[in-house]
């Protein structure tokens, strides 16, 4: 198949919508400029507006894809430039979109969940008065999404990468008049600025050894390059998707980050953004296969961060914490795929979970909404009977996500284990990803059976909250997710056969195989078994209250829920001590520095005392001064004369 | 037989230092004035010898122009003089610190 590795991109024909494609990010970004300058005064209007233009890059990422899967296999990388951005020497980087299967993918998840929040946004954010910069920021995110996704060169889409981290500022801190929303902002966006760092440097990595920061230049080039640059790229640019998708060790901030409101939260930091750095991985494939040990790598710290936050998510009180370190878990699977090399099954499950956290999320969101904003599921219980359509498309994400045989988290997450099966060296991952499918399932069941089930625990509390059902614009896109998250397993029925794995072929490159840890039927088998028993067990215990497990209090328990302490390991370790340095260097700053000049000035200061003292304001004795300086002066001249001439003409007569 | 030249020299010097002295030392107006003419006089005397010792006029013609000015800067002086004493009742130098009495 050739693809993108063999440099086989075409230029796109004019009048084709792929020659259209950057108006799909332009269109949403013009809309955000026109809501922020003149959101206000369009009134109810400005919803509609963002809407309109997340409809229109909908409709274009469709029209794109359509006319993508009409052509040649051989043929479905398409560029087109549309203005050239930065010329500068060897550096050349033009604005162009590179539409190909694997971005085109991404553009229909990122239209398609981005269009279905931005109508829930309509009834969730009703009653707020920031309605029109909301939106704003939703668009803003939309586009700058786009630009990532599409972007030609690793640097159009690290403008991307930086836009969509300042909408995730944005938006979590969306109520900034709260300090810890205001906070958590701050937090997502100095920790991912860390991994930033890392996606730079590779960038200047990849630039000196190649000369190009091109996609398809950088690509096909990739085989030619020297073991140790590649391994120095791999881990770098892996260092930067750790920090935009959350993963150990930056995996912190997004817990965090649900400070912001629901449906961001669902958009961004569950179904699109956060999944940035699987996208990076898999398209820089070409680069990834020819180090399959730092794959190997990226597949056990996925493994690792998948594990810690399923095992945090148990004990979570939170409605949208349990789905905060839910989605972190998930995301250590996409990095467990995509580490051993299973591109397409990793690009399955990030399109899945797209589908079915957004929907979890959403339904949160609607939860929060019935409960005048309450988020503690341990204060919920029996929801099901007042939200009949959130409870129902709710426990259809959940299954999805535990992996209930048949729904769209079921076939992903089993291509995800049968790779990593295939793989040499990762019995360990698929043990750990084994027990995180049974975490998932118990943390997930607990949830709902919290939320949904059991008795009506709120009725108790002060002030009892009425819950209500969502208005339509909330339930329609929860409909319309809990379609595709049931139906979702028909894009890749088969790891190698299926839709989608067809489909990605000229994007991705896959690993050669080689192993064959268990055999692909029983790992089915119990993957299903381990999804019923978590789900049974989670439903099981927690169907009668919070009472059973999370209120026993053990130092366990205790320690998990306080997510392992990991926050305050960072604060004694990275925090204080950059406070320290930060006060140690603020002093040598006030006393070293400012000690200088202030010296520098009070030095001169002194001298001019000193000095002021000879001028006594009585004109004799500045005469007399003049007077010792004449008779010095020409004492000395008198003497180099007589030393320099025996016959001086001068004094001639007197000798 | 002559006086040698150098005896006029050092005569000069002499009195050119005990003008300078006397301007820097006494504080009576008067008096500084009188060292400054016996200084202007010191230095017509060197003029005057160095004018012999090299045998051309020129020496002895810039003396009779320092003469001349310091004729001029008498009148001008002793106005000034007249005039402080006036005011202040005193020829104390010192005491004229400020320029306006």
């Amino acid at each position: 198949m050739t693809g993108l590795a063999e440099g086989a991109a075409v230029a796109a024909p004019a009048g084709s919508p792929a020659a259209w494609a950057w108006l799909m990010a332009v269109v949403p970004l013009a809309s955000a400029a026109v809501l922020l300058l003149v959101g206000r005064r369009l009134g109810r209007a400005a919803p509609w507006v963002a809407i309109l233009s997340a409809g229109f890059s909908l409709t274009l990422a469709v029209w794109t894809a359509v006319w993508l899967g009409a052509r040649e296999a051989g043929e479905r990388t398409v560029v087109h430039t549309v203005a050239t951005w930065l010329p500068a020497g060897d550096l050349e980087v033009d604005w162009a979109v590179l539409v190909d299967p694997l971005a085109v993918a991404m553009s229909l998840l990122v239209t398609g969940v981005g269009l279905l929040i931005h109508v829930y946004s309509l009834g969730y954010m009703e009653h707020d008065r920031d309605i029109p910069r909301f939106f704003a920021y939703l668009n803003l995110f939309l586009g700058s999404m786009l630009v990532l996704v599409l972007g030609e060169s690793l640097l159009t889409l690290f403008v991307g990468w930086e836009l969509v981290g300042l909408c995730s500022y944005l938006l979590i801190g969306f109520w900034f008049d709260s300090r810890a929303n205001a906070s958590a902002a701050k937090k997502a966006f100095v920790i991912n600025r860390v991994g930033d760092v890392g996606f730079m440097i590779a960038m200047f990595v990849l630039f000196g050894a190649i000369g190009s920061l091109s996609l398809t230049e950088v690509l096909p080039a990739a085989e030619g390059l020297a073991g140790g640059t590649l391994i120095a790229v791999g881990l770098l640019l892996f260092l930067g998707a750790t920090g935009k998708s959350a993963q150990i060790p930056l995996y912190i901030w997004l817990p965090d980050a649900m400070a912001g409101p629901t449906p961001v939260s669902a958009l961004i930091h569950a179904a699109t953004m956060v999944t940035a750095g699987v996208y990076l991985v898999a398209r820089m494939s070409p680069l990834y296969v020819q180090i399959p040990e730092i794959g190997l790598v990226v597949a056990a710290v996925g493994a690792a961060t998948a594990l810690v936050a399923a095992l945090i998510a148990v004990a979570q009180s939170d409605i949208k914490r349990v789905l905060a370190y839910s989605t972190v878990s998930q995301l250590g699977y996409m990095f467990m795929a995509v580490g051993v090399g299973a591109y397409s099954a990793g690009i399955f499950h990030l399109l899945t979970h797209g589908f079915f956290k957004a929907l979890l999320f959403l339904a949160a969101g609607s939860v929060m909404h019935a409960m005048a904003d309450r988020g503690d599921i341990r204060e919920m219980g029996g929801l099901l009977r007042d939200l009949p359509i959130t409870g129902g498309t709710a426990a259809v994400g959940t299954l999805a996500i535990a992996g209930f045989p048949l729904t769209a988290g079921f076939y992903s997450k089993e291509e995800i284990l049968a790779a990593v099966a295939d793989t040499a060296g990762g019995e360990v991952i698929l043990a750990i990803g084994l027990a995180v499918a049974l975490l998932t399932a118990f943390y997930m069941a607990r949830w709902f059976a919290l939320v949904f089930l059991g008795p009506r625990r709120f009725e108790e509390l002060e002030d009892p909250p009425h819950p209500h059902e969502s208005p339509l614009s909330m339930t329609l896109p929860l409909v319309l997710l809990a379609v595709a998250s049931l139906g979702g397993g028909l894009l890749n029925l088969d790891p190698e056969t299926g839709l989608l794995a067809g489909w990605l072929a000229p994007s991705v490159v896959a690993f050669e195989q080689t192993a064959a840890i268990i055999g692909h039927g029983l790992l089915e088998a119990i993957a299903i078994a381990l999804a019923l028993v978590g789900l049974a067990a989670g439903v099981l215990l927690y169907r009668g209250g919070p009472r059973v497990v999370s209120e026993a209090s053990t130092p366990v328990v205790r320690f998990a829920q306080d997510a392992f302490r990991v926050d305050e390991l960072y604060r004694a370790a990275i925090v204080t001590p950059g406070h320290w340095l930060a006060v140690g260097l603020a002093w040598f700053d006030a006393r070293g520095i400012d000690g200088l000049v202030n010296g520098a000035g009070r030095g001169t200061a002194a001298l001019a005392t000193a000095g002021a003292r000879v001028q006594t304001g009585f004109v004799r004795s500045y005469a007399l001064a003049v007077l010792i300086g004449t008779v010095l002066l020409i004492a000395a001249l008198v003497g180099v004369w007589m030393a320099a001439a025996d016959d001086l003409m001068l004094l001639g007569g007197w000798r | 037989m002559s006086v040698p030249a150098g005896y006029y020299l050092i005569l000069a010097a002499a009195l050119f230092s005990i003008g300078a002295v006397g301007v820097l030392i006494r504080r009576s107006v008067i008096v500084m004035f009188m060292c400054v003419e016996l200084m202007l006089n010191s230095v017509n005397l060197t003029l005057v010898t160095f004018a012999r010792i090299q045998a051309n006029l020129d020496g002895q013609v810039l003396a009779f122009f320092v003469i001349v000015v310091a004729a001029a800067e008498v009148v001008v002086g002793l106005a000034l003089v007249v005039n402080l004493f006036r005011l202040r009742a005193s020829t104390d130098a010192d005491g004229v610190g400020a320029l306006r009495a």
